[in-house]
């Protein structure tokens, strides 16, 4: 019993997962399809930003709400770098000028705790969006930006390994002595600090590599979108749907989140096409339901079914 | 050898002085306990020491090196570790993880991860711990918390142990455990700071006794002049 588990986090988990990335690498060569490449996209974007918002929120339970404002950074680097630079570039600095606006906002707010630091967080995506909008009204009498135009596969390969990069930033991070004392962090700050752990250095750098992934992923969405402005870029809803998607997936487990990411996108999808003007509110009614009877997340539920059925077989062998 | 010296310890909550012009020292090797009726001033000065409050004047030393003003963790790491006095272990972390991070960030953070776990194992024999290294610290009883907090501490390699109350809430047959832990710890050659509220407790493992009063050192010596003083009784009993 034990070896076979031993067996099966070893080899088959790297194994599948292995698969799975090369099916969706090789996806163009055999499956040639606009619209797959576009949903997948949309997939991967949600996924991006559901990990990278645990990473540092899922451990610490400091409930971060600045996901938009990098990612906004992002779009708004891809516009105006993105036809005077390379596009993997345009993505680096998109990551980075994210990763330095979370540096200098951690430096700032990370004493802050509980509701504080989430209404700060959020603050600065409004921040971000009206001083925009005020130097492009007022200032540049324009409003908005064009973005490159990028094609799907090529966007959809950009956005792949991104993914690929971060869950294995995030694995590695949560194997590591960092993500352990992450987790103190979320436990008993104080108790942290007396343990030897430079507890703001590590909060600190945290949400900074957390932005740094939010901010890449931006600036390769902005090109899908072609023009962008203030209100697209900062859009709110990008801070909430992270924390949504993964209550939704369930955190106690390193897949919930990233499940709750796809569920999400995807029902998104049918939704928007199979119910164009009712789709916000089965949305809604959905999340309620989850919240409400599903405290574990679709991993607690998953969980919750494999341990019934472990506990029947020993009642009856 | 004086291994930790405070030189007029001054600290104020608004008007209230909690700790007002203290000087003490703690030589390398004791266990010295501090003592002195609720509100004394003993938990801050272990905050004041271990980094948790900034002092408002005078000056702690360790090992000749002045230390305050250093960050907890940066004081943690030049050897000085403590526990709490409601217990503070990390509740939904595993026996064996709340040791592990004690070792990994404690005095010596270059070590390999064999060593880290190797130490931390040990640390959790040491305290009698091992068969629980894998349930979270949670489901400890409120003794093996404790037990769990000072492997904690003792994981991070220290020269000096700060103890809140190690006993406070162990009924006698703990109590005696716990006595003869701290014996044990200081036969490793780690120096030993306790507050205790527990008269039996301190007059029977302490070498040293300093006692704390509205903020004021008014005593310190070894346990049998400080059982004998005129002025320790009087606070404790009134006049």
């Amino acid at each position: 019993m034990k070896i076979e588990r031993v067996i099966f986090h070893r080899f088959f988990v790297p194994g599948l997962l292995g698969l799975i990335i090369v099916l969706l690498a090789s996806l163009p060569l055999y499956y040639p399809s606009t619209y797959i490449f576009v949903l997948l996209t949309s997939i991967f974007m949600y996924i991006v930003l559901t990990v990278s918002w645990v990473i540092f929120s899922g451990p610490t339970g400091y409930i971060s709400l600045a996901s938009a404002a990098f990612f906004g950074v992002g779009i708004y680097m891809s516009a105006v770098f993105g036809k005077v630079i390379s596009l993997p570039l345009v993505i680096g600095i998109g990551g980075l000028a994210s990763f330095c606006l979370a540096l200098l906002v951690g430096a700032l707010t990370l004493r802050l705790r509980g509701i504080y630091f989430s209404i700060f967080t959020f603050g600065l995506v409004v921040l971000i969006q009206q001083l925009l909008l005020w130097w492009e009204v007022v200032q540049m009498h324009t409003r908005g930006r064009f973005v490159i135009v990028v094609n799907n596969t090529t966007i959809y390969y950009i956005m792949l390994i991104i993914l690929v990069a971060l869950m294995l930033t995030a694995y590695l991070i949560r194997r590591s002595k960092y993500g352990l004392a992450l987790q103190s962090i979320g436990e008993d700050e104080e108790a942290a600090a007396h343990t030897g752990i430079n507890v703001t250095a590590l909060k600190i750098i945290t949400f900074a590599i957390s932005a740094f992934f939010t901010g890449a992923a931006g600036s390769i969405m902005a090109t899908r979108w072609t023009y962008i402005d203030p209100y697209i870029a900062f859009n709110p809803l990008f801070s909430f749907l992270p924390v949504l998607m993964a209550i939704f997936g369930g955190m106690g487990h390193f897949f919930g989140p990233v499940l709750g990411a796809v569920i999400f996108g995807y029902l998104e999808e049918v939704l928007i096409t199979k119910f164009p003007y009712y789709y916000m509110l089965i949305f809604g009614t959905i999340l309620v339901i989850a919240i409400l009877y599903l405290p574990g997340g679709v991993v607690g539920l998953i969980q919750k079914w494999r341990k019934g059925d472990l506990a029947e077989q020993h009642a009856n062998p | 050898m004086r291994i930790l010296e405070g030189e007029r310890v001054t600290k104020h909550f608004g008007g209230l002085a909690a700790i007002s012009n203290v000087d003490f020292h703690i030589d390398q090797g004791d266990i010295v306990g501090l003592i002195g009726p609720n509100g004394a001033g003993k938990t801050t000065l272990f905050n004041l020491i271990s980094g948790a409050l900034v002092l408002n004047s005078g000056v702690i030393t360790f090992k000749g090196q002045r230390i305050s003003g250093l960050k907890p963790h940066q004081i943690c790491r030049t050897g000085v570790a403590r526990t709490f006095q409601s217990v503070r272990v990390f509740a939904n972390i595993s026996v064996l993880g709340n040791v592990l991070l004690g070792s990994s960030f404690g005095t010596s953070t270059s070590m390999s991860s064999t060593d880290v776990k190797r130490e931390a194992t040990e640390c959790l024999e040491f305290v009698g711990l091992s068969a629980r290294r894998a349930i979270a610290a949670k489901d400890l009883t409120l003794a093996n918390q404790k037990r769990l907090e000072v492997a904690r501490a003792l994981a991070t390699k220290p020269e000096l142990l700060l103890l809140d109350e190690l006993i406070a809430g162990l009924n006698p047959t703990e109590t005696a455990q716990a006595m003869e832990l701290v014996s044990r710890i200081r036969d490793r050659g780690i120096t030993i700071l306790m507050i205790e509220h527990v008269m039996k407790a301190i007059m029977s493992i302490c070498n040293q006794v300093i006692v704390l009063h509205h903020g004021e050192k008014i005593a310190e010596g070894t346990p049998q002049k400080i059982a004998t003083s005129k002025t320790v009784v009087e606070v404790y009993l009134g006049k």
